[in-house]
């Protein structure tokens, strides 16, 4: 109850003294070398990737630390019309779900692969909340090259955590649902219709192909976050979840009354056990597996069917739930492996257990009970230590593989430092305004890089130049080095971010691709030379095989088309240097511009409403003649006799 | 001609067949926006290097789009350097002085002539300049250097032997020492 007070008057304190802020002269809160430590000297580059996911905005952003600086931002979950992603023909399927295709959604975790529990570099999974799915982006492009829709699911929130060699990767529901049978029930039988998944997605391990390895149907709570265990708890998941009072309405209140929720453990080796004895059952169900082919830079989809789903109840040993105080959010795992941190963000503790402490209790069966069948483990049993007084609201809990943990706490608005196995609070620092979440390069895996840590905030107000009522949100640069943590920089982060990852720069820019190569390209619509660029119709279809180099189109002029034609302009950029992108952009489109690498196709449709003459032009400054880049089509009337021709510099 | 005399110039005969397999010249390229630079590589039968991306950046000042058609010499480069190899390795087994004289006038002569050609074909691709180019500057010609370094417009360009051509040239030098030494210092002997 204390907590339920605390945190309406934590917010006051926060609108009070930030509201002040207008009339107070503004400290700087960093000092002494901050300045050195952030500037990275123009033409010099940085240390770190830090991936950001964009939350609302659909995207992940990429910066690179300690500079801050903005390097990229890669479309995933929401159409960007700035490069054609979503729009082209070629990219629209990315999108595609059992829904439609769908034009948005909330990006929040991203995960790197991992190779011997450390980040390898080679591609960042991120997951979408809205409408469950799961994205992988080639870090060889930053492009998303897949994206696997997540059935019998209700919002993907706990996801897509991945196991030390990326062998899995997970997807929990963060809305239980009805997920067998009739769905059409009444939302006051929650308790008895309403079940939540796990999901454990197979990653294959050359090409990174995602396929659902199985599901598991749990009890109908809200999964919130997880982690793999690693090193001893190797084959181990661990989900935290809120809403153990399976409340379907009104749940700020009806699902803050236990004083413990759960995190669940997951023996996901002991379920490849029972999945190869055949316990897994069929179940229908339909998902969509959407994947870039690297040849012809276009998106397939495929719609799926069915999964295997392992009943708890018909598999022993599978799963095991261990109270954790208040509703946890992280579900955090040290780089030993032994220590599992829950983030009981109503929790005046954090507590921590000991995964030899669980094992020794499931040998001894020392559990309190048990839900649809799973056991409780007793607390005491299974708690290594707690945390006193660490602040208010704690949330998500990184590492620097020295013995210290990082704790973020929303309501306190600050980042806790303690130490490992004494459970003592070393240090502290605010931040601006209400952390969420908080991330060390490899923060999260075996070997941290414990240089910095990145504060992510929700809360921004007066960080900035105003801009009016809609605020970006604030992140906040943070020198782990010393015994005291220090604020280095803050700046302006892109949508929401909900988790971030960051590795070492030589891992991902050692394989980074420069420009498509020509030859490779097997786009059905290529047009890999000048003489060969045309335009052919089929029908009402006009298809306009065009080429890009610098500084003309061909065929830059077209006549012919009529009115009531679809016509589809495959643009081929020719060039095979290094940043040299075409745009392709015409009159009257309601499509978006095409943004074309080299050595790529692309496709723009437009249908013409109207006889007119059409120009289209290059939309990236390609060279010193970019603005003479441009062509005209002439439309006519529908029972016009222009003939079809084509041509340039004639 | 003295036994060490001909070791030497089989030595430098044998050398050069490396250069069958090598590039003979690169011509560098650096630019503001080029600062990893762009090379073009000669060799005796053909061209490597960036060629495409070098000719699409040349011909907005009305530069030829550079092709392996515009050197007939690479049909027969191989042929007339394995010609020098062949009859240098003749000349060191037979050991005649005035056949050695022949032959080294003859692959100075090839060489000099070699370097003219390739002078004359930068001349015409520096100088025969498209009259439609869309970036005319009046009396401005972009001849590449033969050696050394030179600034045409925002590229700076820079033409050195590679490493063919540097074994040409120790070969070379090698078989002019031999040459002068065989013609000054060992004049006792030479009727041996």
């Amino acid at each position: 109850m204390l907590n339920l007070l605390l945190l309406p008057a934590a917010f006051l304190a926060v609108t009070i003294i930030s509201g002040c802020g207008g009339k107070q002269e503004k400290k700087s809160v960093a000092s002494g070398d901050a300045p050195g430590k952030v500037y990275v000297a123009p033409g010099k580059l940085d240390k770190y990737y830090e991936f950001l996911s964009g939350g609302f905005s659909g995207q992940v952003s990429v910066y690179g630390l300690p500079s801050c600086r903005l390097l990229k931002v890669i479309p995933v979950f929401a159409v960007n019309a700035e490069n054609g992603y979503g729009f082209t023909e070629e990219s629209k399927n990315m999108l595609n779900s059992t829904h439609g295709n769908i034009p948005w959604d909330d990006s929040h975790h991203p995960e790197l692969s991992m190779t011997d529990g450390k980040p390898d570099g080679r591609w960042l999974f991120i997951n979408s909340n809205n409408t469950p799915r799961i994205a992988r982006i080639d870090l060889s492009t930053f492009r998303t090259a897949e994206i696997i829709e997540i059935p019998n699911s209700g919002g993907c929130h706990a996801s897509p955590f991945t196991t030390e060699n990326t062998d899995y990767v997970v997807a929990a529901t963060r809305f239980s649902v009805p997920i067998e049978g009739n769905k059409d029930v009444p939302i006051n039988t929650y308790k008895e219709n309403f079940k939540g998944t796990l999901t454990f997605v197979k990653v294959d391990k050359t090409t990174g192909n995602m396929g659902i390895g199985f599901q598991i149907l749990m009890p109908g709570f809200d999964y919130d976050l997880a982690h793999s265990g690693k090193g001893p708890s190797s084959g181990w998941f661990f989900f935290s979840c809120y809403n153990s009072e399976q409340a379907h309405t009104l749940l700020e209140a009806n699902a803050s009354q236990n004083d413990k929720d759960f995190i669940v453990a997951v023996n996901y080796k002991k379920a490849e056990e029972y999945l190869a004895q055949g316990k897994g059952k069929d179940f229908a169900c339909k998902y969509y597996h959407n994947t870039l082919d690297e040849k012809t830079h276009s998106v397939n989809s495929e719609v799926l069917s069915g999964v295997k789903m392992l009943d708890p109840k018909d598999c022993p040993g599978l799963l095991y739930l261990m109270p954790c105080p208040k509703s946890p959010h992280g579900a955090d795992v040290d780089p030993t492996g032994e220590y599992i941190v829950g983030g009981g963000k109503l929790a005046t503790v954090i507590p921590v257990f000991g995964f030899s402490k669980i094992q020794k209790a499931i040998e001894a069966k020392d559990f309190i009970g048990d839900v649809n069948g799973i056991p409780i483990l007793k607390y005491e049993s299974v708690m290594a230590g707690e945390v006193q007084k660490p602040g208010l609201g704690p949330l998500h809990t990184e590492f620097d593989g020295k013995g210290f943990a990082y704790t973020s706490f929303f309501v306190s608005s600050e980042v806790v430092k303690w130490k490992l196995g004494t459970w003592e609070v070393v240090d502290r620092i605010p931040t601006y305004y209400s952390i969420g979440h908080l991330s060390i390069p490899g923060g999260d895996s075996k070997s941290p890089w414990p240089d910095y840590l990145l504060a992510m905030n929700k809360i921004t107000k007066d960080r900035y130049l105003l801009t009016g009522p809609e605020l970006n949100q604030s992140a906040q640069l943070i020198d782990i080095t010393g015994e005291k943590m220090k604020i280095l920089y803050d700046f302006p982060t892109v949508g929401e971010p909900h988790y971030a990852q960051g590795l070492p720069a030589d891992l991902v820019m050692n394989h980074q691709v420069k420009v498509f190569k020509l030859e490779d390209n097997k786009h059905p619509y290529a047009c890999l030379n000048e003489k060969d660029a045309r335009v052919e119709r089929k029908g009402n279809e006009v298809h306009v095989y065009m080429t890009s180099v610098r500084s003309h189109f061909v065929p830059d002029n077209i006549e012919g088309v009529k009115v009531g034609d679809v016509v589809y302009f495959h643009v081929t950029n020719l060039e095979q240097d290094w940043d040299t992108p075409h745009g392709f952009a015409v009159k009257g489109s309601t499509s978006s511009e095409l943004l074309i690498m080299p050595g790529e196709t692309q496709t723009l449709k437009f249908t013409p409403k109207e006889a007119d003459i059409y120009p289209f032009y290059c939309t990236d400054f390609c060279s010193a003649l970019h603005q003479e880049m441009q062509g005209y089509m002439r439309v006519s009337p529908a029972n016009s006799n222009v003939a079809l021709t084509f041509s340039t510099g004639k | 001609m003295k036994k060490s005399s001909a070791v030497l110039i089989a030595i430098a005969c044998l050398a050069m067949i490396v250069s069958l397999f090598v590039p003979l010249w690169t011509v560098t390229l650096e630019a503001p926006q080029y600062p990893e630079g762009l090379i073009l590589e000669i060799w005796l039968n053909k061209l490597g290097g960036q060629v495409d991306i070098i000719s699409e950046l040349n011909h907005y000042i009305g530069m030829k789009k550079i092709s392996v058609e515009m050197f007939p010499e690479f049909e027969y480069m191989r042929t007339i350097l394995l010609g020098v190899v062949i009859s240098g390795l003749l000349v060191a087994i037979l050991r005649k002085k005035w056949l050695f004289v022949f032959w080294f006038v003859v692959f100075f002569g090839i060489a000099a002539l070699g370097i003219y050609d390739f002078w004359s074909w930068e001349y015409d691709y520096g100088h025969n300049l498209d009259p439609r180019a869309a970036i005319k500057i009046p009396d401005m010609y972009y001849q590449p250097p033969l050696l050394g370094c030179k600034q045409l417009l925002n590229f700076n360009a820079c033409s050195f032997p590679a490493t063919g051509g540097w074994i040409v040239i120790l070969s070379g030098t090698l078989s002019f020492l031999v040459f002068a030494y065989e013609l000054f210092f060992n004049k006792k002997r030479s009727h041996k």
